[in-house]
């Protein structure tokens, strides 16, 4: 081995050890910054995540009661609780996914298995990107303008259409990603029975990919059980207990924007305490997503 | 098979240039007759003129360096090809006298007729035993007692029936590659096919699953008409009763196993049998 070295190095110009070695004193010293740097930006990020959790954990722990989630909003002073927005947040998220699931899982089987790389294909990718990342009050200012206007007021219903607006690009995306991570041969073996391509879509090909389209659904359902802006024109939120989803129908996030920004010590309490239940809720869907993930692969 | 004519008269006439040195005295009568098939992907052509019996209930191994069109022979047979467009054949290919590369012919029907093994093993993510049950359920409506029955039936037919009938109810994605491996070919016989094409199967198997898929193949070759396409001379040497040599998408030589590796007529076999290429 340092033979071969030797011999190919007796050709090559001689080498000035004191040359090489300032060099290799200049690359530690380069490494050594940009790895500080790296772990700098780290450390910042961590910090900055823990004091807001800690803030977080801090009031909303010591706002929380069993009160919170069996009462419904009442007047400042009068003890009242979060049930209704908590409901309210349950009930649109529910139809939210329910109505966007479907719509975004076909979506995207239909990138993957069926258009692939054809230019529709190519535009409705470009669209359902683009309505990843559009700001949300605009899907907020949509739905207003299709559901809330012509049929002549805010509702659950408009609210959780906005939030299934969100979830489908969403699914799609991930439907998409996990249906072309299958080998083809595989769609070959199903094929190679006599199978349809139907059935091999829905059957075989949606099966093994369950565990990745249904960490995409989680993350969706994540994402938007606390989103405030694609309710503000749709469901408005309620300070009374209303199930009713063709009247304006309270959710959490709502009743955290108008509570923080009130001057009632018990009411920016509660909105510490719906706060930190989205986010122990949004916490818990990322852990499923993420062993549901883990334990098929 | 209806077209015995064609074949002695095809025999006889030993094509231009030489092509098909067919003995024909240890080979049965062909249940798939490919005539003058011409398949290209996109332009390119990757299969020229090819003429090729496959003997009733017997194994054609087809043999060739990469490249050569032997996998692309066998996507024709079951009309794989067809999944994707810009890929297309013409001549003919005869099952039952039927042209299979004909545009009204019913590709699953067919499919449920000339199954399929692929190189990697390929179980669905299901049990064992749906494995089985999927693709019988394709094509016939059977109870739950037909049904386990058949599904033994086509364990039992892949030799692996005594590994996992005690797990027929656990994920098959957790068997080794051998046993997928014959998970995939019990799949493949369940449905009850006329013609298997195996491609490449033991390629990504070690020596003691290869041997066994080998038995396996002598085993299945009483019920079933069998191509194969390996890479491996002794592994056609063992199983095939007639040998395909193909070189660059044409079909060089094709003859009884024996006489291919003993005495093949063409310079090029030779060559690529005794390792000079390939």
């Amino acid at each position: 081995m340092s033979a071969t070295t030797m011999s190919h190095a007796a050709g090559a110009p001689a080498k000035d050890p004191k040359v090489a070695a300032a060099l290799g004193r200049r690359r530690r010293a380069v490494a050594m910054g940009v790895k500080a740097a790296c772990y700098a930006a780290t450390a910042i990020g961590l910090l900055l995540l823990l004091s807001i959790l800690g803030t977080l954990f801090w009031n909303g722990f010591s706002a929380i009661s069993l009160n919170v989630f069996t009462t419904v909003t009442k007047p400042p002073g009068s003890n009242g609780g979060l049930l209704n927005p908590i409901i309210g947040s349950l009930i649109q998220t529910a139809i939210g996914t329910v109505i966007g699931t479907p719509i975004g899982l076909l979506v995207g089987t239909y990138l993957a298995e069926y258009a692939k790389n054809s230019p529709l294909a190519n535009t409705v990718r470009f669209v359902s990107d683009i309505l990843l990342s559009a700001p949300s009050i605009l899907i907020g200012l949509f739905v207003y303008q299709i559901l809330v206007v012509p049929f002549g007021g805010f509702s659950g219903w408009a609210g959780s259409v906005a939030l299934a607006v969100i979830v489908i690009p969403i699914v799609v995306r991930t439907t998409e990603d996990m249906l072309r991570l299958l080998p083809d041969t595989l769609r070959e073996a199903v094929i190679g029975l006599g199978a349809p391509k139907w059935k091999m879509i829905t059957l075989v090909c949606w099966r093994a990919a369950a565990s990745g389209i249904m960490t995409g659904v989680l993350l969706a359902i994540a994402r938007v059980a606390g989103e405030t802006a694609p309710l503000l024109f749709t469901s408005l939120g309620n300070l009374n207990w209303s199930l009713n989803l063709s009247a304006p129908m309270s959710s959490l996030p709502i009743t955290i924007f108008a509570y923080a920004g009130s001057p009632y010590e018990d009411w920016i309490a509660l909105a510490w305490a719906g706060a930190l239940i989205i986010t122990l809720g949004v916490l818990g869907l990322n852990i499923i997503a993420r062993l549901a993930l883990r334990g098929r692969k | 098979m209806g077209d015995s004519m064609t074949q002695t008269t095809r025999t006889d006439a030993a094509g231009p240039g030489g092509l098909r040195a067919r003995s024909g005295a240890a080979l049965n009568e062909a249940r798939i007759a490919v005539r003058e098939l011409d398949f290209y992907y996109g332009a390119h052509k990757a299969l020229k003129n090819i003429n090729l019996d496959l003997p009733d209930r017997q194994v054609t191994g087809m043999i060739g360096p990469s490249g050569c069109g032997k996998s692309t022979l066998l996507r024709v047979l079951n009309r794989m090809y067809s999944l994707y467009p810009g890929q297309r054949a013409t001549g003919q290919v005869l099952l039952d006298g039927q042209n299979l590369l004909d545009v009204g012919v019913d590709l699953n029907a067919l499919r449920a007729r000339v199954g399929m093994v692929f190189q990697k093993p390929t179980p669905f993510p299901m049990t064992i035993y749906e494995n089985i049950a999927f693709g019988i359920r394709l094509h016939e409506r059977l109870s739950k007692a037909q049904m386990d029955e058949r599904v033994e039936w086509a364990l039992t037919r892949a030799a692996i029936w005594g590994e996992v009938k005690d797990r027929l109810n656990s994920n098959a994605m957790g068997l080794s590659g051998g046993q997928q491996q014959r998970l995939c070919i019990a799949r493949t016989i369940a449905v009850r096919p006329e013609v298997i094409l195996l491609d490449e199967p033991t390629s990504a198997l070690d020596p003691i699953s290869t041997l066994k898929i080998e038995e396996l193949i002598d085993e299945l070759k009483r019920d079933f008409t069998i191509a194969i396409v390996t890479h491996n001379m002794q592994q056609a040497a063992r199983c095939a009763d007639q040998v395909a040599f193909f070189y660059l998408g044409e079909l060089v030589e094709v003859a009884p196993a024996e006489q291919m590796f003993t005495a093949p007529t063409q310079k090029r076999t030779q060559e690529y049998i005794t390792g000079r290429f390939g």
